[in-house]
This record gives C-alpha cells, sequence and structure tokens, in this order.
C-alpha cells in the first residue's frame, strides 16, 4: 500500500525526547473472529471451551485429499462488516494460501486473501472528547482461517495442540497508518468492537481471543517522513494496546536519540513487565510465499447480494448517535456513552421514549450506569428494568418526588425491587405541594427563631437556611418550589 | 531466475525439511532444471489474457452455516506418534 499522510501533526500528541519532539505513527491490523456455526471452510463447529480436538474435521486437520468448501454466511458478514465500515465492497475476491511451518498449523499455510481482498478501503470515526472528531482509515478487511492453539505450560518438553480453532473464521480489519496516539488507538479498537457487535458480525470478546490486535508502531520528527516500523503481535486487551504502544514508541525513540536506528522487526508485547521483545530476528523473518490457492476458485456475488445485506444492516453506532442528539436533545458526549453497546442504547430509548431525553439520560447515565458499575453488573442482569426507571422518572416528572427523594426511591427498588408509583404512595415518599401544608410548617419555623428571621431581613441569601429546615421538618417531601415561594412570601424578600 | 545452494538452505528451513549440506549443489541444479521449464512459458505472449482460474466454467460451491462434521478427536489424533488427553504432542516449541 502506498503510504499517505492524512493528519495534521498536533503539538498536543508529541512526545518529548532529548533532542526534541517526535511523533508516533501507528497502524492497526484487528482480527476479529467471525460470529458464525461452523468453520470457514468444513462444517465442524466453532463453539468456545470445547474438549481438545473435538471440533476438527478431517479437513481442519488437514488430512490428505480434503477440499474447501466455503461458509456462505462468513462471506455475509464479512460483507455485512464491510458495510459496517463505510467500505467498498469487492464483488469478485481472491483466496491465497499463506505458507509458514507451525505445529497448530496442520495445512503448512493459511488460506488468506492477500492481493484481492473482499473489501476494500473504508473509513471509521471516532470521536476524541474535546480533541473533537479523528476520521481513521480503512486499508482492506480479508477473510482468512484461523491457526490452532499450541499450550506450552502444561508439560515439561512437550507442547500440546489443539486444533478447535484451526480453520474458524476471521476478519482481519487493517487500518492506515493514520493513527497518532495509544489513546487513539484504543479508541480505534474500541470503536471496531462496538460496530462489530452492533452488526452481530463479532462477539469483540477479547479475554476469549475473539478481538485481538497487531499493532505497527513507528516514531518520526512531527510531520516527516515515516520511520521504520516494528509490529507488535497479538495484543488481547486494549490497556495493554496502550501500554504496548507507550513503551515501544519510547524504545525507539531512546534508540534514534543514541544515533541507532530501528530494525523492521516482529515484538511480542509481555503484560506481567510491560515490554515488548524481539520475537523474530530478521534472519528468521518470514517469507510466506503467497500464491492463489488451487483449491478455490474466486470468490464472486453480484451487486444485488450487497444490496440485499446493506437493506437488512441494522442502526450502525455513528447513526444512532447522531438520533440520540436530535431525536432526545441530549449532549453529543452523553449520547457517546448510551450508544457504546446495543443493549444499553435500546435500555436508554425504553426509558427515555415519551418522557425528556436529558432527564432520561441523567438518570440512565449517572445513576444507572453508576450504580451497575459499582456492583459489577450490566444491562443484562440489572435488578431494575426500563419500565420501573421510567416510572421513577414520570414521578419526577410529574412532581409527585423530588430529586432527592427519587435517589431513595431508586435505591427502595434496586434492592427490594416493585412498582415505584405503588412504594411513593403506600410509604408515604410522596412530595408535598399542598401549601396549606407547607405554610403551616414555614410559619412554625419563622415563629421559633426569630434571631434567623431577623438576620434575613438584612442578608436574604440567609433564605437557604430557612428551606433548609422545612424540608428536614418536611423529610424532604416538601416541594422545593412552592418553599421558596412561601418562604419568600412570609418573610417579605 | 537461478538457485543457489543458499536458496535452497532457506527455502529447506521455511519447510523445515532437513537438508544435508552436501546435497544443497545437487539440489540447487534440480530445482533450476525445473524453473528452466517453467521459463520457457514466458516466451508467450498473455498481455490482454485474463489469468484462468478453472478448467471447466463453474463458480465456487458454498456451503450453509451448520455444523455437519468434526466430535471425532479419536480418529483425528490417531496417527499421531504421541497423543495424550485429545491433544497432540508436539516437541517443545516456544517463541
Amino acid at each position: 500500500m502506498s503510504l499517505v499522510d492524512t493528519r495534521t501533526p498536533d503539538p498536543k500528541k508529541f512526545i518529548k525526547g532529548a533532542t526534541g519532539d517526535w511523533e508516533m505513527v501507528i497502524g492497526l491490523e484487528i482480527h476479529a473472529q467471525v460470529t458464525s456455526e461452523s468453520k470457514l471452510f468444513s462444517g465442524s463447529s466453532t463453539e468456545f471451551g470445547q474438549p481438545p480436538n473435538s471440533n476438527v474435521s478431517f479437513v481442519d486437520a488437514a488430512m490428505p485429499g480434503m477440499l474447501p468448501t466455503i461458509n456462505e454466511e462468513c462471506v455475509r458478514q464479512a460483507v455485512r462488516t464491510g458495510l459496517g465500515l463505510k467500505a467498498k465492497i469487492n464483488n469478485r475476491s481472491i483466496f491465497d494460501r499463506k505458507n509458514y511451518f507451525y505445529p497448530d498449523l496442520p495445512q503448512g499455510y493459511q488460506i488468506s486473501q492477500f492481493k484481492d481482498p473482499i473489501v476494500g478501503e473504508g473509513v471509521v470515526k471516532l470521536d476524541m472528547g474535546k480533541d473533537g472528531e479523528v476520521e481513521i482509515g480503512i486499508e482492506r478487511l480479508h477473510l482468512e482461517q484461523d491457526a490452532g492453539k499450541s499450550i506450552h505450560d502444561l508439560h515439561p518438553n512437550m507442547s500440546l495442540i489443539d486444533l478447535n480453532r484451526s480453520g474458524v473464521a476471521l476478519m482481519e480489519i487493517v487500518s492506515k497508518p493514520d493513527i497518532r496516539s495509544s489513546e487513539e488507538a484504543r479508541s480505534f479498537i474500541a470503536k471496531i468492537r462496538t460496530i462489530l457487535r452492533y452488526l452481530g458480525t463479532c462477539d469483540g470478546n477479547m479475554e476469549q481471543g475473539s478481538l485481538r490486535a497487531d499493532i505497527n508502531v513507528s516514531v518520526r520528527a512531527p510531520g516527516g517522513e515515516f520511520g521504520t516500523r516494528c509490529e507488535i503481535k497479538n495484543v488481547n486487551s486494549m490497556r495493554f494496546a496502550v501500554a504496548a504502544i507507550e513503551y515501544e514508541a519510547r524504545r525507539q525513540i531512546d534508540i534514534l536519540e543514541d544515533g541507532g536506528t530501528i530494525d523492521q522487526e516482529t515484538r511480542l508485547f509481555d503484560s506481567k513487565s510491560g515490554k515488548t521483545r524481539s520475537m523474530r530476528s530478521k534472519e528468521e523473518a518470514h517469507d510466506y510465499r503467497y500464491f492463489p490457492d488451487p483449491d478455490l476458485l474466486p470468490l464472486e456475488f453480484d451487486d444485488e447480494f450487497v444490496a440485499e445485506l446493506a437493506k437488512n444492516l441494522p442502526e450502525l453506532p455513528d447513526e444512532k448517535h447522531d438520533r440520540f442528539v436530535n431525536d432526545y436533545k441530549i449532549t453529543p458526549y452523553d449520547a457517546s456513552v448510551l450508544i457504546s453497546s446495543r443493549i444499553n442504547a435500546d435500555f436508554f430509548e425504553n426509558v427515555a421514549k415519551g418522557r425528556d431525553g436529558k432527564l432520561a439520560a441523567n438518570w440512565v447515565i449517572n445513576e444507572f450506569f453508576g450504580r451497575l458499575a459499582k456492583e459489577d453488573l450490566s444491562v443484562a442482569n440489572s435488578p431494575i428494568n426500563a419500565q420501573q426507571l421510567g416510572s421513577i422518572i414520570d414521578l419526577i416528572s410529574g412532581g409527585d418526588i423530588s430529586g432527592k427523594i427519587a435517589k431513595d426511591l431508586f435505591e427502595i427498588v434496586w434492592v427490594e425491587g416493585g412498582e415505584p408509583a405503588k412504594i411513593v404512595e403506600e410509604r408515604g415518599m410522596k412530595q408535598v405541594s399542598d401549601t396549606g401544608a407547607i405554610e403551616k410548617i414555614i410559619e412554625e419555623i419563622i415563629a421559633a427563631n426569630p434571631e434567623q428571621v431577623a438576620k434575613v431581613k438584612e442578608k436574604p441569601q440567609l433564605a437557604g437556611w430557612f428551606v433548609g429546615q422545612v424540608m428536614k421538618a418536611s423529610q424532604g417531601k416538601a416541594n422545593p418550589q412552592a418553599v421558596n415561594k412561601i418562604l419568600k412570601e412570609k418573610l417579605g424578600l | 531466475m537461478s538457485v543457489d545452494a543458499d536458496i535452497v538452505r532457506r527455502i529447506g528451513h521455511l519447510a523445515r525439511i532437513k537438508l544435508k549440506e552436501e546435497n544443497l549443489q545437487g539440489l540447487a541444479g534440480e530445482l533450476n532444471t525445473i524453473l528452466g521449464f517453467v521459463e520457457q512459458l514466458d516466451e508467450v505472449d498473455v498481455s490482454g489474457v485474463e489469468p484462468m482460474t478453472s478448467v471447466i466454467p463453474s463458480t465456487l460451491r458454498v456451503r450453509k452455516d451448520e455444523v455437519t462434521d468434526g466430535g471425532y478427536s479419536d480418529k483425528i489424533t490417531s496417527n499421531a506418534p504421541i497423543s495424550e488427553d485429545g491433544f497432540f504432542m508436539v516437541p517443545k516449541v516456544v517463541e
């Protein structure tokens, strides 16, 4: 690929070195396991966590004479993902053999796509908060087979091989070298994961290895020529990605400032030490000897096939974000929090429908998500449903309870469950808007505190003390607006 | 292109085939002969000709996304020199 610099150097992202400023240039290759029942070229299961070599057919084990037959659903998933990345779909693509020798690769080659991938160039938008929106180019997406798994720590002098993952479909999503900080890289991985999860084309589970990233890092003088890159393989968490990039950029800067040069090489990130180390030296560098797989004809489909998939695509995160801002009048920041997953976004919409969007966003994000995070729960196993939270908000909007009482009510519903309106009724939590009752309380307080009354005539801002007393006497149930109004009248302010 | 002993050693290593040093020269000669045959094809002008992907006009066959295979780890490992608990066992490889 030809390298084009699409970004304007931003001094905020520069790294200070001994000889001056440096800028990182990062490109990512994300390997995303395709959500499918069976493998890319065989009929064995993709289910995770099965006994060793039980999800393996003779095709996956590369027994002589076995031939691959492509899984049509994996093709659809790749096209859907391409559409989600606003990318060019190639109606004709070719499978190649990528040759290398490793015990967990029984074929001796991985079936992949080299020159003619199924998906071409696209673009992903990142919301970088106060730094605004950043566009990261997508170079390509191709389909390929996953390898099996080697386990090195179960036996003193043997490695154990499990081919269950061998032949599972992967999408490799390659970014352009448009990323300029570890934070952007983290945000890019998160955004890709969100898009994949919305589309249902990959579960995005990094702990199980369904999503992993190879990270290309180089450094250069700000805005200068691209430097020599190193590739950090198989990073399986966003936190590790940030740590690996920060370490690697610093390592390269130190070498260059000492007058050295960077060797283009593959490196591994060790999460325990927080460092990267060389994985393969240049002499052993792989020569993959790609060539078209003679067992497979070109993968071809027509525009109608793509149009049908496009028609049935779900609403994507960016579209949902804009719709939330427009329809519910919430801030772009709140919208980006709410759309982070489809289930969260759906929950918000169920709460917000027919209600004040801002109030709903506030309650869903601060009280509800806050409480879920505190108890390490998710929307799926929340003790409160959208309907219950919605009726709490109705009670606030209707003037039945104050915001403060609403928090107590939320706590009760969270712990005990039940119908919010009924709880308010039964436990006498209703806000007192009856002016007669409030007047009576205020009169008593004024009568009992002549000194404060004298003071407040001098300093009207002391009225707050009276509000506090009234709220205390009413156990928080007095309607604050009514209290303010009557207090002003009675105190003659 | 001409193959020499170094290239033979390198492709032998990539394929993990153990080659004896004294055989490299002879293998290079054999490979050069094969490449020579192939190079004769360069004499044909193929500019503007689409690469042929199949000798018969046909399209890629596709399969439905259904689990129809697997579930026989005993058969999968039955030819392995060593296997244990359903795993293949190989000499330790750690990068």
